[in-house]
Order: C-alpha cells, then structure tokens, then sequence
C-alpha cells in the first residue's frame, strides 16, 4: 500500500488530492501503468509523462526510480516557484 | 538558516533588518523580493499550491548546496502559498558573507533553484478564466548555468 499525492492540474484531472493505492509497481512507470489502466481520468493525467514530475518519499525522482519501500508517491508539473 | 513557508503576508524590510543583524562580522547582504505581477488578461488572483511534506525539506537542501558552493554567513528563504493579488510579495532570500561576491552568486543560484525545484505551483486567474502557470525552458536552462 502506497500514498499517492497529486498536485496543480494533475490533482484536477484526477479528481483527487492523494488516495491509497494497493501496488505491486516495482517503479515508478509501473505504478503509471497501472493507474493508467484504471480509469480515462488517470490515463489523461498520465498521457505524456515528459509533462509530469515525480518525487518518491518527498525526494525528486525519475520515473524509472524502483519505489522499494516508500510510502509516498507525488506526481505533479513542473515546479513553478519563485 | 531560516527557511519559512506561509500563508501570511510578511514585511521584505523588517525581515531584511533583522537578517542582517545576524551572523558574525558580516560584509555583505543580498537580498531578493519576488512580488506578483500582472498578466495581460488581468490578474483577480494568483493561487499558490505547495507540497507541505517536502517543500520546506526541498529548501533547505537547495540552501545547503548553496553553503557547500559559497562562503556564506547565513541565508534566509520566505515562501508564500495561498491567495495571493498583483503586486503582493511572494517570496524573498537573502544571503550574508564576508565579502559580496559570494551573498551575490549565492542569491542567484537559490533564485533559480527555488523556481524549478521547490514544490510549488502557481495558478492565475483572470478576467478569462483561470489556468496553471508553465514552467520556462529558460528556468530550466538556467539551472545548467551551475552545473560543475
């Protein structure tokens, strides 16, 4: 069980802040198929994932990260601070 | 270091006062006031997302790369999330050393790391809808700037 947390527009697209999701993902990009597969809402969020960020227990990371034993995954748009 | 994230308005001056009473036999300080601007639709209201678990963690380690690349005395970084309206602050840094070459480059590498790797994302409305601001190629070529 993963906390998965979405920020700006893709929080919008989904629908959602964050949920709890049951994964077997070895990566990142698995855990993206498998929220693809779900639901229109998600494959829209995740159509092109050059347009999208991910940090892996509040670290920045690649898509291709393993998620091993972390709890949370954030996926979000570029940052925009400052 | 101090890093603050906030929904609160703050003062630029008395937070830049009372920094620069900081840190020993300080030269120099630098400091960066970023305010919101105006867009061509009219701006009603920018809104500013963050990741609270991670933003002030995000920071602090810009900040500390900041320290391991400069002499520095000591750095302070203001962030607000939140409503904000045009020309209200949004964020300022500040930087203090011995001598200013090194409060100088280090305000500018936290600017553009704080831009493209602090989690925050920022939403403008106008008088034709709303929609997320897009990050700039340009922000993310000027990171390369201090690659090494």
């Amino acid at each position: 069980m993963v906390d998965v947390l979405y920020f700006a527009w893709v929080r919008e697209r989904i629908g959602l802040p964050n949920e709890q999701v049951e994964t077997k993902a070895a990566t990142v990009m698995d855990l993206v198929e498998e929220l693809r597969a779900r639901e229109e809402r998600y494959a829209v969020a995740f159509s092109d994932i050059s347009a999208l960020r991910v940090a892996v227990d509040q670290e920045l990371a690649e898509f291709d990260a393993p998620i091993g034993t972390a709890r949370e995954i954030a996926f979000f748009p570029p940052m925009t601070g400052g | 270091m101090v890093v603050k994230v906030q929904s609160a308005p703050f003062d630029p001056g008395a937070e830049l006062t009372a920094f620069s009473k900081t840190g020993d036999n300080i030269g120099a300080v630098v400091s960066f006031t970023g305010l919101v601007r105006d867009v061509a639709d009219g701006l009603q209201e920018m809104t500013i997302e963050h990741y609270p678990a991670m933003t002030e963690r995000a920071i602090a380690e810009i900040v500390d790369e900041a320290r391991t690349r400069w002499s520095l005395a000591d750095a302070l970084v203001i962030h607000r999330f939140g409503t904000l309206h045009a020309g209200d602050t949004i964020m300022m840094v500040a930087t203090s050393s011995r001598h200013r070459a090194d409060a100088f480059a280090a305000a500018d590498f936290l600017m553009d790391y704080l831009k493209s790797r602090a989690p925050f994302w920022k939403k403008e409305v106008t008088s034709k809808g709303d929609g997320w601001v897009e990050s700039k190629a340009e922000d993310e070529d000027a990171l390369c700037r201090w690659d090494r």
